[in-house]
């Protein structure tokens, strides 16, 4: 089974500027896999280059194994893409639109019902015949997505689906598609938001200034940051120099310890009360996908 | 080909159903020129012996029409579709590049032959216009159509915002296509004028479409005829040429 993204020593230049360096990565058929890194890194660039959008400087790119400049018709059909600007077309309504798109990939009439599917399950149906200019925010977001998933193609990429859409649209919006990945589609997305990455994706990938700087699974990466968070409110907001070296972050009153094992609280509760500061509040935290983001990104 | 039929009948969709703005507004300019310049001059010019001056005008500004809105259909939508950013859409389908290139050409020249075709039928009610050669006017009619699509094509890939857009319609094909004599006969030119309109392609479209409907014109229609085939294939091949590399729309 070929893997559903296979990338091999990409590199892409736009004038003076490398904004892909070496980029090797493989995605079986079937992962939830995620696309880190901050504003910058390359990650729309890959994504682009992926839907042949841009042309890579040189390397090759394939969708479960069609190249995706030689054999690009292949590619692009079992290839959906949601971009991340919110772009519509201002002529048509939702249907007209998905019909369209699904035409572009050879599909005629026998699709509608799938098209029905992908309107039902994003919650579209009352705005199947409302012109896309009529939509809000978070309507275009979905049609964006149906739109992608017009010609029903195995593997979906979206380039950072949720920003700016509220908590519950955000949640429909997942719930919707691990179910698409449950009925087996590959599924790449880039995100911001941390916790999505870490509750949905089985890997994750981050990109830093156009390199790939971690791959492994979600779990092996959340190992790599030693153990825990303590967040602690402190009267008055002051930390012994002995705790400093531990300290992760503080804003305000809130300083947050990092620990390697949990019986290092004795030592920073004895310290406190040496140094006479009282405790207002404790919260033990587990490491999340944000401490190792911060970890590798500031290396 | 379903890709590519679709995508023509989203083109056609497309002007159709803005159709007040795409072909209901120039029938309704070609018909204000119609009513001043055959009113003004009516009486006083008579082009070729026995055909009056409205009867000479309104091929000129069939032919006007359908080139300027041909022009306006690929040229309108791929830039529409560049600012407002939903040309991913399209990049990200399997189309071939001579797919898409078909496809926008196809629906250029229909919209063209529309408003044409409206202005001729609204012109009937003043004037019954003789059809001497039919075949001539439409290998006219869906040449010049084409090539003006072609036009549009690449003046939609070439500009990347509508004040772009503008200085090409207004610099370009609006020149062309008023000095290429819809109101007046080449011959009635001084020598070196009409020495330069022979350098205006704009001019075989006009003079052979002109002599389709009354068996008379300018120039000989089989060297119009193929002035005009060759700069159709020469603006289609730069077309093609411009869609496969991936000019300014793929990086």
């Amino acid at each position: 089974m070929s893997p559903a993204i296979h990338i091999e020593q990409v590199y892409k230049s736009f004038g003076p500027l490398q904004a892909l360096k070496g980029i090797n990565l493989t995605i079986e058929q079937g992962e939830f896999f995620a696309l880190l890194g901050p504003n910058g890194a390359g990650k729309s660039t890959l994504i682009n280059l992926l839907a042949g959008l841009l042309r890579p400087t040189s390397g090759r790119l394939s969708v479960m194994g069609h190249d995706v400049v030689t054999e690009y018709r292949q590619a692009r059909q079992l290839l959906g893409v949601v971009p991340q600007e919110l772009v519509f077309d201002p002529f048509f309504n939702v249907r007209e639109m998905l019909r369209f798109q699904a035409g572009y990939f050879g599909l005629g009439r026998e699709n509608d019902a799938w098209i029905d599917e992908v309107i039902e399950s994003l919650g579209l149906a009352d705005k199947a015949h409302t012109n896309m200019r009529r939509l809000s925010g978070g309507m275009k977001r979905r049609a964006l997505i149906a739109q992608a998933l017009a010609h029903r193609p195995p593997v979906l990429v979206l380039d950072e689906p949720t920003a700016g859409v509220d908590v519950e649209l955000r949640q429909m919006l997942w719930a919707f598609i691990k179910r698409l990945n449950r009925e087996g589609h590959t599924i790449i997305l880039t995100t911001h938001y941390l916790e999505e990455a870490e509750t949905l994706c089985s890997r994750v990938a981050m990109l830093k200034q156009g390199e790939i700087v971690a791959l492994d699974s979600t779990e092996n990466l959340l190992n790599r940051v030693p153990g825990k968070n303590l967040r602690l409110r402190l009267a008055p907001s002051h930390l012994p120099s002995t705790l400093h070296p531990m300290l992760r972050a503080n804003e305000g009153d809130i300083w947050t310890l990092a620990l390697s094992e949990a019986a290092q609280i004795e030592f920073v509760l004895a310290e406190l009360r040496a140094a006479d500061v009282r405790i207002e509040d404790m919260q033990l935290i587990e490491a999340d996908l944000e401490d190792v983001f911060m970890e590798i990104v500031r290396a | 080909m379903i890709g590519m039929w679709t995508l023509f009948k989203k083109e056609i969709l497309r002007f159709w159903k803005v159709s007040f703005q795409t072909v209901a507004a120039p029938v309704i300019t070609a018909l204000l020129y119609l009513l001043i310049f055959s009113h003004v001059l009516e009486s006083h010019v008579q082009v070729y012996p026995g055909i009056s001056y409205t009867a000479f005008l309104i091929p000129g500004l069939m032919m006007m029409s359908l080139l300027q809105n041909s022009f306006a259909n690929s040229s309108s939508s791929l830039i529409q579709a560049k600012v407002m950013g939903n040309i991913v859409f399209l990049l990200l389908t399997p189309l071939a590049y001579w797919e898409v290139f078909l496809a926008f050409l196809a629906a250029a020249i229909i919209r063209g032959i529309v408003v044409g075709g409206c202005v001729w039928l609204v012109s009937l009610f003043y004037i019954d216009l003789p059809v001497a050669h039919p075949f001539l006017i439409l290998a006219f009619a869906v040449l010049g159509g084409g090539m003006l699509g072609a036009l549009g094509i690449i003046a939609g890939i070439w500009a990347e915002k509508f004040d772009q857009m503008a200085a090409f319609q207004n610099f370009i094909i609006m020149p062309l296509s008023f000095l290429s004599g819809v109101f007046y006969s080449i011959h009635s030119l001084p020598p070196f004028w009409q020495k330069v309109s022979h350098l205006n392609p704009f001019f075989y479209m006009i003079d052979g479409f002109r002599y389709g409907f009354f068996g008379t014109g300018d120039i000989d229609p089989t060297v119009s005829l193929a002035m005009v085939a060759v700069s159709f294939l020469a603006l289609s091949v730069l077309t093609l040429q411009m869609l496969k590399s991936g000019y300014k729309l793929r990086g």
